[in-house]
């Protein structure tokens, strides 16, 4: 080989892979992303039924019913409540009044049926999206403003 | 008083890393060797001050001293011992602490190195650690301070979130961190590269332990913290493709490739500019996992308190050092002397392949987990990029690298032969093939990966044992000449064979989890739930209190093919000193490597209780080959050469002196 070749090798090789890794992202990025939504977003921006996203807000108050391993509740903004089906066992941190962020598919009937209710890690923690949804309905209330002993 | 004197020692030693940044860097500039050398002693001195620092710290949480504001709002007197000093780094300004402390322990070892670093490269290196070390100790007196006090001291704590209080974080953050900042002395090496305008084989060989270092640090870091989220979040998954691990594996895959290019460098003299920009990108990768770990721009178990302000400091720390590099890069990378180029067929070239593929992983985890935050910044749009992403750009970039491994290791060096070297490896590839069809047989109408991958494990393990046998067997006939072979070999060739059948026990492990089964039942006592051999019968449920929390447990019995096979604890805690939150600690019985794991979901108001039941066949092996790759890279560390002396002081006096000069070769003493 000559030396034009092996720098032809090379550096036609490193294009491919290149190429190829952009191939699958682009791919990828069509097919595999996932919308966060607000309830008063799933209502104004009238979403597909069938679609898939993510739905976060405040679990509503006396909006949680258990049958068995199904749970329905309410995800609110204070402004639009979405209702939501869910089987299977919810996080610790799953309670009324708290910031919540499932995922699932939206029904024809305005249900949303979730597939994962996310897990959170901390009680005073509310999840990004969850909060800046809030922000815009203006019923932010900024978490761990309890009183400092 | 003891809390004010370690504020102190942190600004003395904010003051000593200026002494270290500077007048080595000075010293080399006037061919002043005692100049040169005061980063020795600073970068020492520095590490001792750190040491007290974060000491009086871990005493302060060892003491409860609520007076201190870090400690009030972390710590509970109720907190079990272990806890309260694991602490010290469970929250945001500790964590800082010991980021730093580790900088400084690295740079210290640079001192202390015994191993003959050329004298400007040792200076260089140390000077350009002090910058990141002086960027972070501001960081911490400016945004961060551990050492705040509070006035009037509360009676009692906030105590830790309840995740953290667990044997996990004595072990992760620590590794992890020793990874993180280990990749920071190859950035200062390759800094002090680019300054001097020099870069040699010399150069690669001093960068080389160090880089590994941090390599082995960082796989088991990564791989404590997936063990740790997979028994501590009860929910079985062992990598969720979230932000946070993927802020660790990047700096891992570029790490990785860089521990492959210094060997091409070292060996060959070649691929040099690319090796230090790798160096300087896996240091920036591992900043930018800092960032986006502690600014709270992502929120996970790893985000503590969020204040803009870090936030913002973190950011321009960032583009400080990845910005200010790659600036030096580009203009002085040029004037490094170019290597020759090579075969694409020879060992170097698939080293280069190595590179290729795990950089290009890399930008696809890069663009994952980044373009959510820009979309966001630029359109308001929030979306989120999660596993089905990840799967479909990493896993086909990853697997054409592991099946490509084998002939890289058994091929030889310049000109290698890919027809030879398939031939070389026919066994191992006879077997691989064996595995998969084999397993698939056996487990027909099962899921393909687990075969396929277990397969792809068992050609990875195969062909790193039989390389090895052939390099010690080779020709040589008798027990005497192989073992004389045996003990000639070099340890780095042992280390790699054995950090490369670690991965194939990974990839073992990981197909292995397409077999995984997840059963949900709500149960009563005495009630049963069977998947396949395996049956758990739940015993009783009740209640127990622990130091500072409460908890109920749920006792089963395990049967595997109707014999029982002991009993498995699963308990969900109340943590009555914070808030009431609740934690589930997941039952697990491990049978070989294989284990059962029993999770409780919430109890019903008639007293029965949900329940998860896992199966996860060979799940351990995931671990257990990361644990055999750090090993493999621990076994190269030991390689002679680099413990012995470097031929470049012997040669340094009739080296060529350039306009610049370097220091008096002549000894100081």
């Amino acid at each position: 080989m000559t030396r034009k070749q092996r720098r032809l090798a090379i550096i036609g090789s490193c294009g491919l892979v290149l190429a190829v890794a952009a191939g699958l992202v682009l791919f990828a990025m069509r097919d595999s992303i996932v919308f966060f939504h607000g309830p008063t977003d799933v209502v104004e921006k009238s979403i597909q039924a069938g679609t898939r996203f993510r739905l976060g807000g405040l679990v509503k108050e006396g909006s949680v019913v258990r049958q068995g391993q199904t749970v329905t509740f309410e995800v609110t903004d204070m402004n639009r409540n979405i209702p939501v089906t869910y089987t299977g066992i919810l996080p610790d941190l799953f309670r009324e009044g708290q910031g919540v962020v499932t995922e699932g598919v939206l029904q024809a009937g305005g249900l949303f049926k979730a597939d994962s209710v996310l897990a959170r890690h901390d009680e005073n923690y509310m999840p990004r999206e969850v909060a800046d949804s809030l922000k815009k309905q203006g019923h932010w209330q900024p978490p761990g403003s309890k009183p400092q002993s | 008083m003891l809390v004010e004197i370690a504020h102190f020692a942190l600004a003395m030693a904010l003051g000593l890393s200026l002494v270290q940044m500077i007048i080595p860097v000075w010293g080399v500039r006037r061919n002043d060797i005692a100049l040169a050398r005061v980063g020795e002693p600073a970068a020492i001195s520095v590490f001792v001050l750190l040491l007290f620092a974060f000491g009086v710290l871990m005493y302060a949480y060892a003491v409860s001293d609520f007076s201190v504001q870090n400690v009030a709002e972390n710590s509970h007197s109720a907190k079990p011992m272990i806890y309260k000093l694991t602490g010290t780094w469970g929250n945001h300004e500790g964590s800082m602490l010991l980021w730093v402390l580790i900088m400084a322990l690295f740079g210290a070892l640079v001192a202390l190195a015994r191993t003959s670093l050329p004298d400007r490269l040792r200076a260089g290196t140390l000077a350009a650690q002090a910058s990141v070390t002086v960027a972070f100790l501001l960081f911490i007196l400016f945004t961060s301070n551990p050492f705040n006090r509070l006035d009037p001291a509360p009676p009692e704590g906030n105590d830790l979130n309840p995740l953290l209080q667990d044997l996990g974080l004595a072990i992760h953050p620590p590794l992890l961190y020793v990874g993180y900042v280990g990749f920071s002395i190859t950035y200062a090496f390759a800094i002090a590269a680019l300054i001097d305008g020099r870069i040699d084989a010399v150069w690669a060989r001093a960068v080389r332990p160090w880089t590994l270092v941090a390599w082995i640090f960082l796989t088991l870091g990564i791989s404590m913290g997936s063990y740790w989220a997979y028994y501590e979040l009860g929910w079985g998954g062992w990598w969720f493709w979230d932000p946070v691990e993927n802020a660790s594996l990047m700096p891992w895959l570029a790490g990785t490739a860089l521990i492959h290019s210094t060997i091409v460098m070292e060996k060959r003299d070649s691929l040099k500019v690319w090796t230090i920009l790798l160096a300087i990108l896996t240091f920036s990768l591992s900043l930018l996992g800092t960032f986006l770990v502690r600014s709270g721009v992502l929120t996970s178990v790893h985000t503590f308190a969020t204040d803009p302000s870090r936030g913002l400091f973190i950011l321009i720390i960032l583009m400080l050092f990845i910005g200010g590099s790659l600036a030096l890069f580009a203009w002085r990378a040029p004037m490094l002397r170019q290597g020759g180029l090579f075969a694409p067929v020879s060992r170097e070239g698939a080293l280069v392949i190595n590179n290729l593929f795990l950089a290009a992983a890399c930008a696809t985890v890069f663009i994952g987990t980044l373009y959510p935050l820009a979309l966001e910044g630029l359109t308001g749009a929030k979306i989120s990029v999660g596993p089905p992403f990840f799967n479909a750009t990493f896993l086909p970039l990853l697997i054409p690298l592991l099946l490509l491994l084998p002939f890289g290791q058994s091929m030889a060096w310049k000109r290698g032969d890919l027809l030879g070297t398939a031939q070389r490896l026919a066994v191992a590839i006879g077997i691989g093939i064996l595995a998969t069809i084999g397993i698939f047989a056996a487990t027909y109408g099962g899921p393909v990966a687990a075969p396929l991958g277990i397969g792809l494990g068992v050609f990875l393990i195969a062909s790193a044992l039989w390389d090895l046998g052939e390099r010690i067997i080779g020709r040589a006939s008798g027990a005497r000449a192989i073992w004389s072979r045996a003990i000639g070999l070099p340890r780095s060739a042992y280390g790699s064979a054995l950090a490369h059948a670690g991965v194939g026990v990974t990839v073992i492990g990981i197909a292995a989890t397409a077999w995984a089964t997840e059963d949900i039942a709500v149960m009563k006592p005495g009630d049963r739930m069977t998947n396949g051999r395996t049956a758990i019968v739940l015993q009783q449920v009740f209640p127990r209190t622990g130091p500072n929390f409460r908890e109920l447990v749920g006792r089963f019995r395990i049967e595997i093919d109707g014999k029982e096979r002991g009993e498995i604890e699963s308990t969900k805690r109340t943590f009555i000193t914070r808030n009431n939150m609740q934690t589930t600690e997941a039952g697990i019985r491990t049978f070989g490597v294989s284990q059962v794991y029993v999770s409780l979901g919430e109890i019903q108001p008639d007293g029965s209780v949900g329940v998860r039941m896992y199966t996860k066949p060979l799940m351990l092996l995931i671990w257990i080959g990361s644990l055999i790759m750090g090993l493999g890279g621990a076994l190269s560390i030991t390689d002679r050469r680099f413990r012995v002396a470097t031929p470049a002081k012997a040669r340094s006096p009739k080296g060529p002196q350039g306009s610049t000069g370097g220091p008096s070769p002549q000894p100081a003493e």
